[in-house]
């Protein structure tokens, strides 16, 4: 015997059973949309010659062509374009991340006269767009000697407004006490930002480092500006120059050659998407 | 010390204060030094290209000259006669609104639907949320390949609707929706990242309150989400149109700016001026634009925002 108390709660099961179905369909479809370029891509870098060149489409290549990869590493010097951008990303993260974590530690636990006035000096530097600096930059670095060298593709882009804010916030939420006890064991300023602040805020510097990590790695614009000879290019130049380069890549090896340069960010991504989008959620990072 | 005003976490014992005045000036040494790499790499890669820039946009110089030669107000007043400039920054308005309106609608639909319990939620986050740190120049190549007239994958889609695909990439008048699209795809997961947010930060009581007088689903839509969510719709749109200001390797890989200059858009008119060209002296006065742009609408967004804010 159905009660009509049970119909109705049936009724209801039904609805949300139904919505459910609804939510699911729609973000599987959003997501099979977003993710087809990547697919497309994957599936293209294996395919022969024959296959890119048919319509409609094939999906997955009969054969998995390997050589497709060999050929776009030798076709330029791909190892030489991974050094480099190994080189200049973590250089340049490293630098970073200290530069603005010794800013951001002196900001929130040193007295200064005006701390606050040098404190907003360092947030205006955040309306300048770094596009306009082009120019003159390029010609300090000529003077300077370090156009085509790793320094002049890392050093303009260390000094860090973002993190410098970012770390102080973290740093002026650590409890005073702790640094307290530290002063009493004699400890200066310099270990307490290496041996309290920064490890209590491991979090925060994760996620600016990796925030740090994903925009050293794609930068296009002013690599390409600074450096002028194949040994020098990063990743990205080299990949559009090959295409260039070479008017014998088939569209098979240019999507090999895309995912060679695509591969490490969207794997540091996956591994860390939880805490990549938290943090731009949390208003961590500027738009 | 003023921030300590402000600052009411910051708990300063007021007996340490007479301790540490005996190392003050051990303590402004330490201040200095910990801030002197930020400040020297603002002051040379910052503050004087401003400066520096500000007095080439008054100048004409190709970079192999010995110095530059002062011509005034030259620059400014070619720009303002200049039809490319104009182009451009039709183009990069263009851009940003055409890639902002899909993305602010498509996102805060996406935002609604995962602002619930559900299985895989954080998958499907994920995967949309992933185009946003992609590579530049692999995305554009990747994208070429998508618009591809004959062999891309777009087509399929477009066939099944009985459209012919337009050669996105080389017909002046489909070049910046081509750009359109592959903004949004990037885009959208970061916009509906931040709906989101603004989502789960709306008050349930708000909702609840609506409930007991009555209002519907529609209702509630329109009167608490939609105003909650001012403020965010605000930044993104602002966010959008300083980023489209900003976009160089899509144009640079996929078009270089033409045919025509129908997808040319400011930083790589900038770009080209400078590096192509060796124009600087009008490179630099379009810089000093796109700075001034960007500032006002900074400036414009906190006077606004400060308005705005809700919570």
């Amino acid at each position: 015997m159905i009660t009509a108390v049970q119909t109705s709660h049936l009724r209801v099961v039904a609805q949300r059973i139904a919505s459910r179905l609804m939510s699911h369909s729609v973000l599987i479809f959003a997501s099979v949309v977003i993710g087809l370029p990547f697919f497309w891509m994957i599936s293209t870098s294996f395919k022969s010659d024959v296959e890119v060149g048919l319509f409609p489409p094939v999906w997955i290549p009969s054969e998995l062509l390997w050589e497709n990869y060999a050929r776009v590493w030798t076709a330029a010097p791909f190892d030489m374009f991974y050094l480099n951008s190994i080189i200049t990303t973590l250089a340049g993260l490293v630098l970073e991340v200290l530069v603005g974590a010794m800013s951001a530690y002196a900001f929130a636990r040193i007295e200064f006269p005006h701390r606050d006035a040098l404190f907003l000096v360092v947030l205006a530097t955040m309306m300048i767009p770094g596009e306009m600096a082009l120019v003159p930059n390029y010609l300090t670095l000529r003077n300077l000697g370090w156009i085509n060298t790793h320094q002049g593709i890392v050093i303009p882009y260390v000094s860090s407004a973002f993190g410098c804010f970012l770390l102080r916030q973290a740093f002026l939420s650590i409890p005073q006490d702790l640094f307290d006890a530290a002063r009493m064991d004699g400890a200066g300023h310099l270990r307490m930002l290496l041996s309290i602040a920064l490890p209590i805020t491991r979090p925060v510097v994760a996620t600016f480092a990796l925030f740090l990590f994903i925009a050293k790695w794609n930068a296009y614009l002013w690599p390409l500006i600074v450096t002028n000879t194949w040994n020098m290019r990063t990743l990205p130049i080299g990949l559009v120059m090959v295409r260039e380069a070479e008017g014998t890549l088939g569209w098979q090896h240019v999507m090999a050659a895309s995912l060679l340069v695509l591969l490490p960010v969207l794997v540091v991504f996956f591994l860390a998407q939880r805490q990549i989008i938290e943090g731009i959620a949390r208003g961590a990072v500027k738009g | 010390m003023g921030s300590q005003i402000r600052l009411p976490n910051q708990s300063w014992v007021p007996g340490l204060n007479i301790l540490r005045l005996t190392h003050s000036r051990r303590e402004r040494l330490t201040f200095l030094a910990l801030i002197a790499p930020n400040f020297i790499l603002f002051g040379i890669f910052t503050f004087w290209p401003l400066i520096y820039n500000f007095y080439l946009s008054f100048t004409k110089w190709n970079m192999i000259a010995p110095t530059p030669t002062l011509i005034g107000l030259d620059n400014y007043a070619t720009m303002i006669a200049d039809p490319i400039f104009w182009k451009v920054l039709g183009n990069t308005l263009y851009l940003a609104t055409g890639s902002i309106a899909i993305r602010l609608v498509l996102a805060l639909a996406l935002a609604l639907v995962l602002n619930q319990k559900l299985a895989g939620r954080d998958i499907y986050r994920a995967i949309i949320f992933s185009p946003t740190f992609t590579t530049g120049a692999a995305v554009a190549l990747v994208w070429t390949w998508i618009l591809h007239k004959d062999l891309g994958l777009l087509r399929l889609p477009l066939n099944l609707l009985g459209i012919v695909s337009p050669n996105w990439l080389t017909d002046i008048n489909w070049t910046i929706p081509a750009l359109i699209i592959v903004t949004v795809w990037r885009g959208l997961g970061y916009d509906m990242v931040i709906f989101l947010a603004g989502l789960q930060g709306i008050p349930a009581e708000l909702y609840e309150a609506a409930r007991v007088d009555g209002a519907g689903r529609w209702s509630l839509f329109r009167h608490i989400t939609l105003p909650m969510l001012s403020p965010i719709t605000f930044f993104l749109i602002v966010t959008s149109i300083i980023g489209a200001l900003q976009v160089f390797d899509l144009v640079a890989v996929m078009t270089g700016g033409g045919p025509m200059n129908s997808s040319k858009v400011y930083v790589y008119y900038v770009y080209e001026n400078a590096f192509k060209f060796f124009k600087v002296g009008y490179a630099a006065a379009l810089s000093m634009v796109l700075f001034l742009i960007t500032l006002a609408i900074t400036i414009f967004q906190t006077r606004l925002s400060r308005r705005w804010v809700h919570y």
